[in-house]
């Protein structure tokens, strides 16, 4: 079982984890922890902080925890993360984490990695805002409002309800859990959600759905990763003067075989969505 | 490009003093390494559990509190007895010469003291980190 966790930076991500190992290892569980920071854009350099919370666990031999550096991948998560949580997984650990760069951007790519998301949230913010941009909605398996002590909280929880309420949903509804991560407040709460979406997902059949789909992602970033270094290199060359950027366009990808034709811009194919506004047929 | 080295940054003992563990960190990123940040008191075992578990290629531990002569060779001991004994261990404190010289008989391969250029541990680092990359891979 892997568990992905985005939000922003300081909602208590890494005091969620910490929480949720305690949770899996009194369980009996052993847990893989993949953790992921910014690399520097200018050094390429790092500072991988995320394991100070897990300290009780570090010569825990029911517990390998790995941090990771983005290294310019974009999506909340490394170019290596798929491969680390694979790893865990077969390895034979039974619950793998996996916390993502939280920079608040679009972590989507989280949901293509993980059995179950969960999109924490910072009381007081302005979260709710956030969720129905940039297709959190699309990958938020349980809603985590956490700092439950905050006095913004119970407001938090209210406005996720409402918006939860114009949509409908065609399969799992995602669940809202209130914790206290700091104190363990809410993790029973917690455990028993990502339980319960577990069973979905494997009554259901959308397991099946969801390893052939991060399969195909990861074939995906593999392909891709090889072709923008040959991109790269293609487009340092220089131009025919004159030359506008969508005719450049062309040329480079008539060296790559690709056929005039398709539009570059726009956006990619579209996935049925989970959830859309009622009244919308 | 190859990948960047990776160090673990540690503090052990009871003092709560990590400015200058911070500061070694900051540096060591700006130098283009990815640092793993263990926070403070880090015992032996927790230090070199992490630094396998990160496959890192170097550790740095940061000692103020004056038992570097006890803390400094149980990390020694713990990498030799997990087989970790590659991984490039260095250290920093206010550590007076004549012990900084026997824990380099020790297996210590670097003491800094306060005042240490961050241009010498970043070099030190690079060096003998990047050689230890080379042999293990
Ligand atoms: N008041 C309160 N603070 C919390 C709670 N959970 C975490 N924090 C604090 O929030 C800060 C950020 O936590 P951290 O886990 O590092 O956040 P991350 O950046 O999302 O990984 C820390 O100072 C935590 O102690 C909580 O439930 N209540
Ligand atoms: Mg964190």
């Amino acid at each position: 079982m892997s568990i992905g966790l985005t939000g922003p930076p300081g909602v208590g991500k890494s005091t969620l984890s910490a929480a949720l190992v305690r949770k899996a290892r009194a369980l009996g569980k052993s847990v893989g922890v993949v953790s992921v920071d910014p690399s520097s854009p200018f050094s390429h350099g790092a500072l991988l902080g995320d394991r100070i919370r897990l300290a009780e666990h570090f010569t825990d031999e029911g517990v390998f925890i790995r941090s990771m550096a983005s290294r310019g991948h974009l999506g909340g998560v490394a170019g290596a993360t798929a491969d680390a949580v694979l790893l865990m997984d077969a390895f034979g650990l039974d619950v793998v984490l996996v916390e993502t760069v939280g920079v608040g951007q679009s972590e989507i790519e989280i949901a293509e990695l993980a059995h179950t998301t969960l999109v924490a949230l910072q009381p007081g913010s302005g979260d709710s805002i956030q969720v129905l941009k940039a297709g959190i909605m699309e990958i938020a398996d349980i809603f985590v409002v956490n700092k439950a002590d905050h006095p913004m909280a119970n407001q938090m929880r209210r406005e996720i309800r409402a918006m939860m309420e114009m949509l409908s949903f065609t399969g799992w509804v995602p669940e809202l859990v209130m914790t206290q991560a700091l104190a363990g407040d809410g993790i029973d709460a917690l455990w028993a959600a990502i339980d319960r979406h577990a069973i979905y997902l494997n009554a259901s059949g959308e397991m099946a759905v969801r390893r052939r789909a991060a399969f195909a992602h990861q074939v995906r970033q593999l392909a891709l990763g090889r072709l923008e270094r040959r991109l790269d290199r293609a487009v340092c060359g220089d131009f025919a003067a004159g030359l506008d950027p969508y005719a450049a366009a062309e040329v480079v990808l008539a060296q790559f075989g690709e056929e005039r034709g398709e539009d570059a811009v726009g956006p990619g194919p579209a996935r049925p969505p989970r959830a859309i506004v009622k009244g919308l047929t | 490009m190859s990948r960047p080295l990776r160090i673990v940054v540690a503090k052990a003992g009871l003092d709560g003093h990590d400015r200058g563990a911070k500061v070694i960190a900051r540096a060591l990123r700006d130098a283009g390494m990815e640092v793993i940040y263990t926070g403070l008191f880090q015992t032996p075992e927790q230090i070199v559990q992490t630094a396998i578990q990160e496959d890192a290629d170097g550790i740095g531990l940061s000692i103020l509190s004056g038992a570097h002569m006890t803390l400094f060779p149980l990390v020694v001991d713990q990498l030799r007895e997990q087989g970790a004994d590659d991984i490039v261990f260095f250290g920093g404190g206010t550590i007076p010469a004549d012990d900084a010289a026997e824990l380099k008989r020790r297996g210590v391969r670097a003491i800094f003291t306060p005042g240490a250029p961050l241009q010498e541990i970043v070099d030190f680092v690079n060096r003998e980190c990047g050689k230890r990359r080379e042999l293990v891979g």
